[in-house]
């Protein structure tokens, strides 16, 4: 049964909670129960944000994740406060641009992708988020790809929907990556 | 089938205050529910509505007073500090017996506080959140869709009953997004309210709205019929959500987001083999007092689990008329406890070893 505790985490600004967000949508348009809990207050201003999302068959409880099965983390602080609380066999993201240590432990599976940089050679601009998005999208099968456009449709400010192809040509670059 | 969208809690309580046909809002902003202010500062003026920006929150609530002396449907929100400052105002609603629903996202305090969340308030709001002998409907929401639900139906028995609602959510629930059906909209509010203040034409006597009574004789009268229709309230509107209570051992009090935590708790208690259950009172008054005596004849404890010092832990205990030991998990100061936490409480009371 697919059940999906998600944990996005780094600083303000680097688009967590959009993340979350499609995660959200996608699982509304999938029909799937769901949660999305931002972290709320000063830390949307520069600090550490994090964004816990929940994708479940079955009723969600808590929308608080205590254990999550899914950690995204794009700065070095949030891989410290995380790392020890996935779960045995749960999978850790990267942006390995802006975490430069490696992680501690033998029970989890680790994908170190350097989205920044990538984002940054590819004209990416800030969506470096997205790339690794890309990486989680293929390696959890947490949301399925025929959803991804759609929710993003949610999403992106209507005034924005100019940037929906390069966030989508974000995805792709991560779900190519290979390390 | 009606649409199911993604909201926040905050914008889900403002979307299902304007189905359910309130079209006047004031209020004055506060983390963390000034999303209801923002929703309806976008909304209320493309649907001949209302919004208003008070200069602070002693005067959205008189405001609302206001409106609900034409007898229209009105509301304010703010969270823990703001409602402080709205207790005068929802005290002379009470006295003058006007409809109005008031949100509370309850952050922790005392004073200032912090912004996260907490069920502190819990005391202040079910006792009556103002000088005088009066009451509130208390509705406690554990999901975006009760904040939906839920507001519709405090707007409706306000009117009913012509008495002030509040909505008590905290921090968590008003910031958190979940799927939600909206209600249809509808407008059960009426045009005609014989006890409104909307000019006679000359053609009845006048209808006086004060909370003002200088005749002790009256004054009582009044208090005294107020409390009948208090009476009829708790009779009757009463509501709360039994989960694996009927085998349980051990029965959480839970509401709001330590409901939710709750049963992550009990879901793993019972793979461990023991039999806990929860009441979730989802109005905080009426209390479901009757259903938590009722428990009391079957479960051997209580475990309450708040966000405060233990406040609704006093009403159970009422309720059971001490029956039975009742415990208490609890963090404050915008703190939630772990479903980790609540499961260490059930197993110290399955060993015997947390009975309060």
């Amino acid at each position: 049964m697919a059940h999906h505790e998600i944990v996005i985490a780094g600083f303000g600004g680097q688009g967590l909670l959009f993340i979350g967000k499609v995660l959200a949508y996608a699982g509304l348009i999938e029909k799937r129960q769901l949660s999305w809990l931002p972290s709320y207050g000063p830390e949307m201003r520069g600090g550490t944000a994090n964004c816990n999302v929940i994708l479940s068959d079955d009723p969600v409880g808590s929308p608080i994740v205590q254990h999550p099965n899914v950690l995204i983390v794009m700065n070095a602080p949030s891989l410290d406060k995380y790392e020890k609380a996935v779960v045995p066999g749960g999978k850790i993201f990267v942006d390995s641009t802006l975490i430069t240590r490696k992680v501690e432990r033998d029970d989890v599976d680790v994908y170190y992708v350097p989205a920044t940089q990538m984002a940054k050679d590819m004209g990416l601009g800030n969506l470096a988020n997205m790339i690794l998005f890309g990486t989680v999208i293929r390696e959890t099968g947490c949301i399925q790809d025929a959803t991804v456009e759609e929710a993003l449709r949610h999403v992106i400010p209507a005034r924005k929907m100019d940037l929906l192809d390069v966030n989508l040509r974000a995805i792709q670059v991560g779900k190519d990556y290979q390390a | 089938m009606k649409e199911t969208v993604l909201m926040k809690g905050n914008e889900a309580i403002a979307e299902a205050a304007i189905l359910a046909g309130c079209r006047h809002y004031f209020g004055y902003p506060i983390t963390p529910q000034t999303e209801v202010a923002a929703y309806m500062a976008k909304k209320m003026p493309k649907i001949g509505g209302t919004f208003l920006q008070a200069e602070s929150e002693i005067a959205a609530i008189n405001m609302v007073y206001g409106v609900a002396s034409t007898g229209h449907p009105a509301m304010t929100s703010s969270s823990s500090p703001g409602i402080s400052l709205k207790a005068e105002g929802i005290s002379y609603l009470a006295g003058a017996d006007l409809p109005a629903l008031i949100v509370n996202v309850q952050r922790g305090g005392p004073g200032l506080g912090g912004i996260q969340p907490s069920q502190s308030d819990y005391f202040f709001t079910t006792r009556g959140p103002g000088h005088g002998d009066f009451h509130v409907l208390v509705f406690a929401p554990s999901s975006v869709q009760e904040m939906a639900d839920l507001t519709g139906r405090a707007l409706h028995l306000a009117w009913k009953y012509r008495m002030p609602a509040m909505l008590l959510a905290d921090g968590t629930m008003g910031q958190m997004m979940e799927p939600v059906t909206l209600p249809d909209a509808c407008n059960a509010f009426g045009d005609d309210n014989p006890w409104a203040a909307t000019g006679t034409e000359m053609k009845r006597p006048h209808n006086i709205i004060t909370s003002l009574d200088l005749s002790p004789e009256n004054l009582e009268k009044q208090n005294f019929e107020r409390f009948e229709r208090y009476k009829k309230i708790e009779e009757t509107e009463c509501l709360w959500e039994e989960y694996l209570l009927d085998d349980a051992d051990i029965c959480i009090v839970a509401c709001g987001i330590t409901a939710r935590v709750s049963r992550n708790a009990i879901v793993e208690a019972r793979k461990q083999g023991l039999k806990v259950g929860m009441l979730r009172p989802i109005t905080l008054w009426p209390f479901p007092k009757k259903a938590l005596a009722a428990a009391a004849e079957h479960v051997g404890a209580f475990l309450c689990v708040e966000m405060n010092m233990g406040q609704m832990k006093e009403d159970v205990e009422l309720a059971i008329r001490c029956k039975k030991p009742v415990a208490l998990c609890s963090r404050v100061g915008g703190m939630i406890p772990t479903p980790d936490e609540v499961l260490e409480h059930i197993r110290k009371i399955a060993e015997g070893g947390d009975n309060a």
